[in-house]
């Protein structure tokens, strides 16, 4: 029972497992839920939810497997259907109808019969679109005159009408997709990065330096029948250290805020942080004050000389640029540089064991841009997201 | 039995659900949520609604998982060893139970809360694994196991601060508290607040919620914020044209310090204010 609403939910990325599985089953037999009356589809909802899902990041992305299994079961009840129907004003269809159907499409939904098949395909086009959107094409920025209001193209919009009808609302809680602020995909704030930076503290216990245990030296002295016996741990601290490179070139103006914040959450996380600028790419030299770029610069050589290969490097940069400055010497828009820019990365990753990209640009737009594939390409595909999760994954490639 | 919310305390449907599941497969319940939703408070009302007692375990950042189940006082069983005291032959009278401990030993059924267990230390969690799960211990010193005699409700918080391991979560049911809609929200200062006047409580929310919506804030006003605030504006007799009144003195709500908790979020409150002032003008 229920195995592929289970397997469902691991197809859609949610870490379960079939412990908590067992859980659910366990729970519904002994009467958690109970059947017979209408609307225990939502109580099943919040059941299977509370039993499976151990993260509200992870609810939206439930919330979609769970419309997505239970698609079939509540589409039975034609009463609702009906309901649906009349309660969608037939306005809103048609103004839909002529935005997101062709002609063709509209000729065919009156020949195969009414609204209902259209709202069908209405449903299939935005899904689509949606999907197209996150591809990067151009349906960016139409929302404003959609007709869906502030839902803009979402799939959601379209369903406006549905969570007007009181019949229809207790079947579909998920499908309101409350949770979505708190999916890791989106973007994020101090706290968010904080969170994601500390994966990296690692407290280990190095050098000579050495405290008094108290609670050591007190056990150890009552066991040994009050003789002071005095026990010493080896001091700890966050011994990670970190190599911040930015990029403040143009293109990265638009990500300047996000930046800023990244690297106020990393500055308080780490003891050890040393940050130097970069324009577009990494050249012979980068800077530490960005309005004394021209007079105060920093040889790369230097930095390697100086910071030995313990350090963990990051570089935070949208990549985006021509592949003439990455491959070529002198390719850079700034200054004649001698080494193209491939050859100062290659030096870097090759002497720094960890080092990671961090890119502000949405990923889905990462394989359209040929300097942002190269950079992947030179990075050994350990180019990263500036999203929580991305950064999560980034932090667990640097450790 | 079935737990539904209490005279003083608004549960969701989906909270009430979990509750409930929890306390039917005898599972541990956790809670997150904003600070100020009402995580601790839960545990609270569970065990009053329940007719249960309540035994609390606050977790601090130096606390041990040793600590719930017992802990052995060596120094003064050594301190009563030089005095020749007859108890020190017992090593029993120098253990001292634990929360968790008591909760088992119980003779009914309690609702034990573990607060903020985030809090902790990132292996708390996982060292408290088997007992959470099987309800039993081992004392070491005297060489016996502890089994609880009735498996307690077991209602866990916490803030987010730290991951929780995969293998304690899988243990447990979930319930993340959301932040309340204004209809929920009205409920809820419908129950503290019975006498309230309805327009008050109206502006009140308006601006409650203005703010909340406000662009970077710092810290979020909550519904625990939102209660001591209305309790100072009745406490005052603020009347409810003041809240609304568009005149430049009073832009700022009155009473601020009880929503906002910090000197940037004000400034920035005060600034937007103008800036809406001048536009206006």
């Amino acid at each position: 029972m229920l195995i592929d609403f289970f397997l469902g939910l691991k197809q859609a990325g949610l870490p379960v497992s079939v412990k908590e599985y067992l859980m659910l089953c366990e729970a519904m037999q002994k009467g958690a839920v109970i059947f017979d009356n209408y609307g225990s589809v939502d109580e099943f909802y919040y059941l299977s939810r509370a039993s499976l899902v151990k993260d509200e990041t992870h609810f939206d992305r439930f919330d979609r497997a769970f419309a997505q299994y239970f698609k079939g079961v509540e589409s039975l009840s034609s009463a609702l259907d009906k309901a649906f129907k009349q309660e969608l004003p037939e306005e809103w269809l048609r103004k839909l109808a002529e935005r997101l159907l062709s002609d063709e499409e509209k000729a065919q939904v009156e020949a195969l019969g009414g609204w209902e098949k259209l709202m069908e395909t209405l449903k299939e086009r935005l899904a689509e679109q949606k999907e197209r959107h996150q591809g990067g094409s151009k349906w960016i920025g139409t929302a404003g005159t959609s007709p869906f209001g502030a839902y803009g193209y979402n799939p959601e919009g379209v369903r406006i009408g549905q969570d007007k009808s009181r019949n229809r609302r207790a079947v579909k809680v998920w499908d309101q997709r409350e949770y979505k602020d708190y999916d890791d995909n989106a973007e994020l704030g101090i706290r968010n990065i904080q969170l994601a930076l500390r994966r990296l503290r690692k407290f280990a216990r190095t050098g000579a330096e050495e405290e008094l245990d108290m609670d050591g030296t007190i056990k150890a002295t009552a066991n040994n029948a009050g003789y002071l016996d005095l026990k010493l741990v080896p001091e700890r601290h966050n011994n990670v250290k970190v190599l911040l490179f930015l990029d403040v070139g143009g293109s990265m103006d638009d990500y300047v805020h996000r930046c800023e914040e990244l690297f106020s959450a990393a500055k308080t996380e780490f003891k050890h942080l040393e940050y130097f600028y970069f324009h577009n790419f990494i050249y012979e030299s980068v800077w530490r004050n960005n309005r004394l770029r021209h007079s105060e610069k920093f040889s790369t050589l230097d930095v390697l000389n100086k910071y030995g290969n313990d350090y963990k490097v990051i570089f935070v940069g949208d990549a985006t640029m021509s592949p003439y400055e990455i491959l070529q010497p002198g390719g850079s828009v700034e200054h004649y540089n001698e080494e193209a820019g491939s050859v100062w990365l290659k030096r870097m990753t090759d002497f720094y064991r960890r080092s990671v990209w961090i890119n502000p640009t949405a990923q889905e737009h990462w394989h359209w841009t040929a300097s942002v594939r190269l950079t992947q390409e030179l990075m050994g595909g350990r180019m990263h997201p500036l999203t929580a999760a991305g950064l999560e994954t980034a932090m667990k490639a640097l450790i | 039995m079935k737990f539904t919310g209490s005279d003083n305390y608004i549960a969701t449907p989906d909270l009430m659900l979990a509750v409930n599941a929890a306390v039917t497969l005898q599972r541990p319940l956790l809670i997150k949520g904003e600070p100020g939703t009402g995580k601790t408070m839960l545990a609270e009302e569970v065990a009053e609604s329940l007719g249960k007692k309540l035994i609390q375990w606050h977790i601090k950042s130096t606390t041990k998982a040793q600590q719930g189940l017992y802990e052995y006082d060596a120094v003064s069983r050594l301190r009563d060893s030089q005095l020749g005291e007859e108890k020190v032959k017992d090593i029993r009278n120098y253990i001292h139970q634990g929360m968790l401990w008591r909760a088992f030993d119980a003779d009914e059924q309690v609702v034990l809360l573990i607060d903020e267990i985030d809090k902790a230390d990132i292996e708390f969690p996982n060292d408290l694994l088997r007992e959470l799960d099987r309800m039993e211990f081992y004392v070491y010193e005297t060489r016996e196991t502890v089994v609880a005699k009735h498996r307690p409700i077991i209602i866990i918080t916490s803030n987010n601060e730290k991951e929780l391991p995969d293998a304690f979560l899988r243990r447990c049911f979930f319930h993340y508290i959301r932040f309340p809609d204004r209809d929920v929200m009205q409920q809820i200062v419908d129950v503290h607040y019975p006498g309230l006047k309805k327009n008050l409580l109206k502006e009140a929310l308006e601006v409650f919620f203005d703010i909340r919506e406000l662009p970077g804030l710092k810290k979020k006003p909550s519904t625990s914020e939102l209660l001591d605030w209305i309790k100072l504006l009745v406490a005052e007799d603020i009347s409810p044209e003041a809240l609304r009144s568009n005149d430049a003195a009073s832009l700022i709500p009155p009473l601020y310090g009880a929503l906002l908790k910090n000197e940037q979020d004000v400034h920035l409150f005060e600034r937007l204010a103008f800036l809406s002032r001048a536009r206006k003008n």
